[in-house]
């Protein structure tokens, strides 16, 4: 067992998992979606890119890209819900927040494919 | 090489990781921690200030406590969070600017830079190895050629050199080993415009490496290259390295030219531009007294004696160097001294050849010598090209140098090969007829320093020479040279040689015919090439030569509108 590896896998899975937690509920209700929740799936997102910063192999590289893309989508669902409360000061109206976390799905759909690759990768390695 | 980004991202991780973990830290703290607004009611920071709060509050710039004075509790969270920040970034710009200095990433990021600015070159070029006197001498002539160059040399500081020297194009330099086949890859050796290698530097065995590499990764480009020692030159022969120049034997060929052949010898610089026409020498027969018998000393021994001249060697190390062949007289000793002098009969002698490879002793023989005998000719090898102030002051016959002595030679290899051909044809017709063409010559371009250049009758160069004899029309040597704005002038050129497949035409007759698929060689007035584009380019202007009418392909618009305004 590599230490390296488990803390990779554990981000990585932590990454897709905590983006869940903020994205299951009913979609347009801000009751169901809490702001701590896409915090954190922010930080443990960006703690999944940077571990995956410099790896040479193919798989490598689509992991990172698959990160970029979670970080892209969550950093724009942060702003919008920004915007809607402090600058526009419309509140989470239920549009608002079904696009915030239709966002944060999105994201979610990148974060499966990262740990697909992870799985196909374990199970290419071990064989 | 590559490898380098991917250790450099690996390597930041660690600050990002610090710098992600600190912000997520202090931010969430100022969220949870409840503080109060102006009027005393409860007041929680959202997400939005407590990351523009802690991103001040991080990199010191301190707006201080916006939007509301904060609660002892907050404040004491943002004393452990200053430290925190503080630290977390020092850390990762420290990194991350010690990554950047890293010598390895910044030799990567150069070979990229360099990469992309020799396939942004747009014009043909040399790759040229070695940029010491040599080569920065063949990169300006490259540049009057209207070509440009890929310097690569091993030592820095010469292409820092590159980047002074005040050229008119932008050429690229690295600084890297030549003999390495992935920098002459990156010096565009694949290149669509790469013509040829120029293999420069002062090692020979490097020199050997980067014509074979050439030979082998791009066999269709023209290869020159220096070498100095006898075996390695046959090494690059035999596997067909297309030039190459040993500086003293072409020194000495030269010197043996001036002793046989004084006309010949004064064409051949003239014509090549390595000498102004006006400037003879003429080295005594005689005697000679040979100091030093290294490489230099050991070609123009041989040269000598080819040409029957005694010579005395004085050599201090002949059992390193060899004794020179035959008869030979030998003195022991380094010529600086009177005694050794007067050993090898310096009084009796006619000249004298400074020839070690240490100028300060190459000057002190010339000096010595001349106090014992006023009239020798003397010739002296020169080794560093920063001494040149030294040996124009000493005033010797003729200075050996080896940078121009290949500057010269490897000029006149890139523009004009049948250069070559057309010296050794006056060679072998003799000097009587070498001096006939020097008054031939001078009478057409007069005693400026000649262009020289030579073109291959094909429809890319010369357009519509080949349309008229595809039309089976009739050009002639005349018709190329004449003076194209009016042929009754004199002509701008002369006609030296024309290479029609394996025969030669040696200074060809005005009716000479050309034919397709021609090389012609021409030597000219300054700009005579330049205007000879009109001829091969413009219909009008080759009919006009030809037949002294010009058929003006716009008479239908000029009658037109003749018509239309009368």
């Amino acid at each position: 067992m590599h230490p390296e590896k488990v803390v990779f896998a554990f981000f990585i899975v932590f990454a897709f998992t905590i983006n869940f937690a903020f994205f299951v509920g009913e979609i347009s209700d801000p009751d169901h979606h809490h702001v701590y929740e896409l915090f954190a799936a922010i930080v443990v997102n960006l703690v999944a890119t940077v571990l995956k910063f410099g790896e040479r192999s193919q798989i490598g590289a689509v992991l990172l890209a698959t990160s970029l893309v979670a970080d892209l989508q969550l950093i724009i669902a942060a702003l919008i819900w920004a915007w809607a409360v402090h600058i526009a000061g419309v509140g989470l109206t239920p549009g608002i927040t079904a696009s915030i976390v239709s966002l944060a799905g999105a994201a979610m759909m990148a974060n499966i494919i990262s740990v697909v690759l992870l799985v196909i990768d374990t199970v290419r390695f071990n064989r | 090489m590559k490898n380098i980004f991917f250790l450099v991202f690996r390597r930041m991780r660690a600050p990002l990781l610090a710098l992600i973990g600190v912000y997520a830290l202090a931010i969430l703290g100022m969220v949870l921690i409840p503080g109060q607004d102006a009027d005393g009611n409860a007041w929680q920071m959202d997400f939005l200030h407590a990351f523009y709060f802690v991103s001040y509050m991080a990199t010191t710039i301190g707006f201080g406590e916006i939007p509301y004075a904060l609660t002892p509790a907050q404040r004491m969270w943002v004393t452990v969070c200053i430290y925190l920040t503080v630290i977390a970034w020092l850390y990762a710009i420290g990194k991350i600017l010690t990554l950047l200095q890293d010598p390895v990433l910044r030799h990567a990021l150069t070979e990229r830079a360099f990469a992309a600015a020799v396939k942004r070159v747009r014009k043909p070029f040399y790759v040229v190895c070695g940029y010491g006197d040599t080569g920065s001498r063949l990169v300006e002539a490259l540049m009057a050629q209207d070509q440009n160059a890929a310097v690569i040399d091993l030592d820095p500081e010469r292409i820092n050199a590159l980047r002074l020297a005040a050229l008119p194009l932008y050429v690229p330099g690295f600084a890297g080993d030549a003999a390495m086949p992935e920098n002459l890859l990156l010096a565009g050796l694949r290149a669509k415009h790469c013509l040829g290698v120029v293999a420069l530097t002062n090692d020979d065995e490097v020199n050997l490496h980067i014509a074979i590499t050439s030979k082998l990764l791009a066999p269709g480009i023209k290869v020159i290259a220096r070498a100095e020692h006898r075996d390695v030159a046959d090494n690059m022969a035999s596997f067909n390295t297309d030039h190459i120049i040993d500086p003293f034997e072409v020194f000495a060929g030269r010197m043996a030219l001036a002793l046989s052949n004084p006309c010949m010898y004064v064409l051949n610089g003239w014509i090549t531009g390595a000498r102004p026409l006006a400037e003879r020498v003429d080295p005594p027969r005689g005697l000679w007294v040979l100091c030093g018998y290294g490489r230099f000393g050991r070609a123009l021994h041989a040269r000598l004696q080819e040409e029957g001249i005694d010579t005395v060697v004085i050599e201090s190390t002949p059992e390193r160097t060899g004794y020179p062949p035959g008869n030979t007289p030998l003195v022991h000793g380094w010529g600086t001294e009177a005694d050794t002098l007067r050993e090898a009969q310096i009084e009796n002698a006619v000249g004298i050849v400074a020839g070690t490879d240490h100028d300060t002793n190459n000057l002190s023989i010339l000096m010595t010598a001349g106090y014992l005998n006023p009239d020798l000719f003397m010739v002296v090898r020169q080794n560093r090209r920063h001494n040149a102030a030294l040996f124009d002051a000493i005033d010797a016959d003729l200075v050996a140098e080896a940078s121009t002595t290949i500057a010269n030679r490897i000029r006149t290899l890139l523009y004009a090969p049948m250069m070559i051909d057309f010296f050794r044809e006056t060679n072998l017709r003799g000097d009587h007829k070498a001096r006939e063409l020097v008054v031939r010559l001078v009478g057409v371009l007069g005693e400026e320093k000649p262009q020289i250049w030579q073109l291959t009758i094909d429809p890319e160069i010369a357009p519509t020479v080949w349309e008229v004899l595809a039309e089976n029309g009739l050009v002639t040597v005349d018709d190329l040279v004449a003076d194209n704005r009016d042929r009754t002038e004199p002509h701008m050129a002369v006609t030296l040689l024309i290479r029609r497949h394996d025969d030669l035409i040696y200074m060809p007759a005005d009716d000479v015919e050309i034919h397709k698929g021609d090389q012609v060689l021409f030597a000219g007035q300054h700009g005579a090439k330049q205007r000879q584009f009109a001829t091969l380019l413009d219909p009008t202007t080759l009919s006009y030569v030809r037949t002294g009418e010009t058929h003006d392909p716009h008479a239908f618009w000029s009658r037109l509108f003749a018509r239309s305004s009368g």
